[in-house]
C-alpha cells in the first residue's frame, strides 16, 4: 500500500478535479470529460506499450484511429443494397486483383535472387495491378457514389451491433500496423517518427476521398447506439421513478403540482443524458480495466522482461537468442491494435464519423504528451497522462479566460488588447500544453509517475 | 503549332508552380536538414517556425503598408523579411537557450530533443495564432503577373496562355540568391567549412579547436533565415494561414529525407522532387493530348494519374519508396 500511495494520490486528485467540474459547472460536461479522458486513456496505452515497453516511435497513432473509426461505421451500418447490385462486384473483382497482386509481388520476392531486374519486375506488377485496378473499379465507384449521394452514396457496411466494431477496428489498425511494422520497422528511431507520421496521412487520405467506402468527408451520421437513447429513455416509467427518487428532496419543495411536474420534467431531461454518458463510461471502463489488467500481466511477465531487455540494449537481447525484428513487430501490432479500439470507441461514443476530423495536432501529438507526461513505461502512469491532458485541453479555455480576465481587470472591456485576447482564448491550450510538455522533460522526464520495474 | 501549344500548357501549369513550389519546400528541407545535421534531431517545430516567422513578416508589411511605405510594383513583404528574420532569429536563439541547450549539453538521445521540439511546435502555434489569429491571410500587394495569359496570347498568337505571376519570379530568383549563398558559405568561408566539420564529426571538431557554442549559433541564425524567407515565399504565392503551414511540414521532411538528411544540396533537390511529382502525378492530361494526337486518338478520360485529393500522399509515397531502397536518401545523407 505504501509504495503505491503516489499512484493513489495522483488518481484521487484527478476524480476529484472531475468531481469539481460536475459541481462547478455540470454533471453532464464532467462525464463528458470522463468519457473522453477514458478513450484517451486506451489510445495512451496502445502507444505506451509501444514506446515504454519497446521504445518504438509510432507517430501514426491517427491512422489507426481513423482505421478503428472506419471499422465502427463498416460494422453498424446497414448495407445499401442498391450499391452492392450496381457496384459491388467490380469492387469485390479489384479486391481479388488487389490480392491477386500482392501474391505476384510476393511470389517474385521469394522466387528470385535480389536484383535490379527484379526490382523492376516488381514495379512492373505493380504499376499495371494499378492500372488494371483503375479500370475495374471506376465504373464501379462511380455508379455507388451516385445511389442518393445525399444520404448513402456508399457500400454501408454489415448491419451488426457497433460494440463489435471494436474487435474489429483492433484487427484493421493491427492489419495495418503489420504492413507498416513490415516496411518502416527496421529503420532508426527518428526515421520512423516520420515514416510512420506520413503513412497516417496517406491513410487519411484514402479515408477522406475513397467515397465508396467512407462517404468521405460527406460525414457519416446517426451510427447506431450500444446505449439507450435520451428520447426513449425520457418515456419510460422506470426511468422517470428513478429520477424522482434521486431528486425527491428537491421535488418536495415546490407544492404546486404543475411546477413540479415541470420540475421533473426538466430533472428528467438532464437526467437522461446523465444516464446515457454514465452507460458508455460504464462500458469504457470495463475496456479500460480489462486491457490495464492483461498489459500489467504482459509487463511482469517474462515476455514483458524480454521486451525490456530489447528496449534498453538491443544488441545484447540479439547476441541472447532473442528475435528482435520479430518482437518489435508483434509490439507494434499489439498496441496499434489497442488504439484502434479507441477509435472504434470514439466514433462509438460520437455516434459519426468525420474523417475531416482527423489531425496530427489532436490525434498524434496530443496522446504523445499524454504517454510523456503520464510517465512511460508506467500503465498507471499512461492511463493517468490520458486523463490529466485531456482534462487540461477541455479545461484550458475556461482557465485561459480566467487569466485573461484576471491580468487585464484594469483594462477597459472594449480595450483592443482585451478583445484580442479574449478571442484567443481557444488557442491558450495549446501554449499550456506545449508548457506543460516542456516542463515534464526538463524536471521530471519520467513523468508524473515513473516507470518501476520490481522483481516479483 | 500544336506542339507548341501542348509545351505552353504544360509550362503554365506544371513547370512553372512546381519551381515555385519546389523552391518554396527546398528552402524548408535545408532547415530541417540543417537542424538535423548539426543538432542531430528531427524539428518537428518546423512548420510552425515557419509560420511564426511570415507573422513577424505580415505584421511589418502591415505597419509599412500604414505608414505609406511601399515597393511599387515589388510586394511590400521583400521589405519587411529583413526585419522579421531579426526577430525570427531572436526568437530561436532564445529557445535554443531555454529549451534546446539543456538536452544538447547533457548529451540526450536525439528522440529525447525531437519530443522537446513537439513542445516548443505547441508552444509557437499556440503564439501564433494567439498573435495573429487562425484565420487565411493575403498579404500581397504589388503587381501580380509578370506575364498575363490574355498578353501572351496576343503576343504568340497561340491558343494557350503563359500566365507567369510575379511572386513565383521573386519565389525562384530568392531562392537562387539565397541557396547559392549558402552553398558558398558552407564551402568557402571558415566557418562554413568548421560547421561542416562538425556536422561530419563533432569530437573530431571539437579536437581541433571548433567552438560548439558559435557553431550552434550560426545554424539558428541560419535557420531562422531560411524559415522566414521559406516561410514569407510561401505565403506570398499562396496565402498564410497557419494550419497549412503547419501541414507543410510533411512535404517538406519527405524533401529533406528524400534528398538524403543532413545533405544541404540534396535537400535543396529533395524539395523540387517532392514538388515535380506530386504535380506531375495529379495533373489532367486530356488537353496535353488533345494537342499532341491526332483527333482519332483523343483520350476519353482526364488522363490523370491521381486525383488532386491525393497531392500530399503522392510524396509520402515517394518518400515510402526511398526509405525501402535508399535508406541514406537518393544524394546520400549524412555528410553536409
Amino acid at each position: 500500500m505504501r509504495k503505491n500511495l503516489n499512484v493513489i494520490a495522483a488518481y484521487s486528485i484527478m476524480m476529484g478535479l472531475i468531481i469539481l467540474v460536475g459541481i462547478f459547472q455540470s454533471w453532464n460536461i464532467a462525464l463528458s470529460i470522463f468519457n473522453l479522458c477514458l478513450i484517451s486513456a486506451v489510445m495512451t496505452m496502445g502507444a505506451n506499450i509501444q514506446w515504454g515497453y519497446a521504445g518504438l516511435i509510432n507517430f501514426g497513432i491517427m491512422g489507426y484511429t481513423a482505421l478503428g473509426g472506419l471499422a465502427a461505421v463498416l460494422i453498424s451500418v446497414n448495407p445499401v443494397q442498391e450499391a452492392w447490385s450496381v457496384g459491388g462486384l467490380n469492387i469485390l473483382f479489384s479486391l481479388f486483383l488487389i490480392i491477386g497482386m500482392v501474391l505476384a509481388v510476393r511470389y517474385v520476392l521469394n522466387k528470385y535472387e535480389k536484383s535490379k531486374t527484379r526490382t523492376y519486375i516488381i514495379a512492373v506488377i505493380i504499376i499495371l495491378g494499378i492500372i488494371i485496378i483503375r479500370f475495374v473499379s471506376e465504373p464501379g465507384i462511380e455508379a455507388i457514389e451516385e445511389v442518393d449521394p445525399a444520404k448513402t452514396g456508399f457500400l454501408g457496411g454489415f448491419g451488426l451491433p457497433i460494440i463489435f466494431s471494436w474487435i474489429v477496428g483492433a484487427l484493421f489498425a493491427g492489419g495495418l500496423a503489420f504492413v507498416i511494422g513490415k516496411i518502416a520497422l527496421g529503420l532508426r528511431a527518428d526515421y520512423l517518427a516520420i515514416a510512420t507520421l506520413l503513412i497516417s496521412e496517406i491513410v487519411i487520405a484514402i479515408i477522406k476521398h475513397e467515397d465508396w467506402l467512407t462517404r468521405g468527408v460527406k460525414n457519416v451520421i446517426g451510427l447506431k447506439r450500444p446505449a439507450p437513447y435520451e428520447v426513449n429513455l425520457q418515456q419510460t416509467d422506470w426511468f422517470i421513478d428513478l429520477v424522482e427518487k434521486f431528486n425527491s428532496s428537491k421535488l418536495n419543495l415546490i407544492s404546486d403540482f404543475a411546477e413540479r411536474q415541470a420540475a421533473l420534467n426538466q430533472f428528467v431531461i438532464e437526467g437522461s443524458s446523465i444516464f446515457v454518458k454514465l452507460c458508455y463510461s460504464g462500458l469504457f471502463l470495463i475496456v479500460v480495466i480489462a486491457l490495464l489488467i492483461l498489459t500489467q500481466k504482459a509487463l511482469y511477465s517474462p515476455w514483458g522482461r524480454m521486451m525490456r531487455a530489447i528496449r534498453d540494449n538491443e544488441e545484447a537481447a540479439n547476441a541472447m537468442g532473442k528475435n528482435v525484428v520479430k518482437q518489435h513487430l508483434l509490439i507494434f501490432v499489439l498496441g496499434s491494435a489497442i488504439v484502434g479500439i479507441a477509435g472504434a470507441m470514439l466514433v462509438t461514443q460520437d455516434g459519426l464519423f468525420t474523417p475531416g476530423s482527423y489531425r496530427p495536432m489532436r490525434y498524434t501529438f496530443l496522446i504523445w504528451v499524454m504517454v510523456i507526461v503520464g510517465g512511460s513505461g508506467n500503465n498507471f502512469g499512461a492511463i493517468l497522462g490520458g486523463f490529466v491532458v485531456w482534462f487540461l485541453w477541455i479545461e484550458a479555455a475556461p482557465i485561459g479566460l480566467y487569466l485573461v480576465n484576471l491580468t487585464t481587470a484594469g483594462l477597459d472591456d472594449s480595450h483592443f488588447l482585451k478583445v484580442h485576447l479574449i478571442e484567443s482564448v481557444p488557442y491558450f491550450r495549446f501554449l499550456m500544453m506545449g508548457i506543460g510538455l516542456l516542463l515534464i522533460m526538463r524536471y521530471r522526464p519520467k513523468g508524473i509517475l515513473p516507470e518501476k520495474i520490481e522483481i516479483k | 503549332m500544336d506542339f507548341l501549344n501542348a509545351i505552353i500548357l504544360l509550362l503554365n501549369y506544371i513547370f512553372v508552380p512546381a519551381l515555385a513550389y519546389g523552391s518554396q519546400l527546398a528552402l524548408g528541407a535545408i532547415f530541417v536538414t540543417l537542424i538535423y545535421g548539426i543538432l542531430r534531431f528531427a524539428n518537428f517545430a518546423t512548420g510552425d517556425m515557419m509560420s511564426f516567422g511570415t507573422m513577424f513578416t505580415i505584421l511589418f508589411t502591415w505597419y509599412f503598408q500604414s505608414v505609406g511605405i511601399g515597393l511599387g510594383l515589388l510586394p511590400t513583404a521583400l521589405l519587411a523579411i529583413p526585419f522579421a528574420v531579426i526577430f525570427m532569429v531572436g526568437y530561436m536563439l532564445l529557445i535554443d537557450k531555454f529549451v534546446f541547450k539543456y538536452y544538447r549539453t547533457n548529451k540526450s538521445p536525439p528522440v529525447q530533443l525531437a519530443m522537446v521540439s513537439i513542445g516548443v511546435m505547441f508552444v509557437t502555434q499556440a503564439v501564433v495564432r494567439i498573435i495573429i489569429g487562425p484565420s487565411d491571410r493575403r498579404f500581397f500587394d504589388g503587381e501580380k503577373f509578370l506575364i498575363r495569359a490574355g498578353e501572351f496570347k496576343d503576343m504568340t498568337g497561340l491558343n494557350e496562355g503563359l500566365a507567369i505571376k510575379s511572386t513565383q519570379v521573386i519565389t525562384i530568383l530568392v531562392t537562387v540568391i539565397l541557396v547559392s549563398t549558402l552553398f558558398w558559405f558552407l564551402n568557402k568561408t571558415k566557418t562554413g567549412k568548421s560547421m561542416r566539420a562538425y556536422s561530419d564529426n563533432e569530437d573530431l571538431a571539437l579536437l581541433s579547436g571548433i567552438d560548439p557554442k558559435k557553431i550552434v549559433m550560426i545554424t539558428w541564425i541560419i535557420a531562422g533565415i531560411l524559415a522566414t524567407i521559406g516561410g514569407a515565399l510561401y505565403g506570398l504565392d499562396k496565402s498564410f494561414k497557419p494550419f497549412t503551414y503547419f501541414n507543410n511540414m510533411l512535404p517538406i521532411f519527405a524533401a529533406a529525407i528524400v534528398g538524403g538528411i543532413g545533405n544541404p544540396f540534396g535537400a535543396f533537390l529533395g524539395g523540387y522532387v517532392i514538388a515535380f511529382s506530386e504535380i506531375l502525378l495529379t495533373y489532367a492530361y486530356k488537353k496535353f493530348f488533345m494537342y499532341v494526337l491526332p483527333e482519332s486518338m483523343e483520350p476519353d478520360g482526364l488522363v490523370q494519374l491521381l486525383s488532386t485529393d491525393y497531392k500530399f500522399a503522392v510524396s509520402f509515397s515517394i518518400l515510402v519508396i526511398v526509405l525501402l531502397y535508399r535508406p541514406s536518401g537518393i544524394f546520400k545523407g549524412k555528410v553536409l
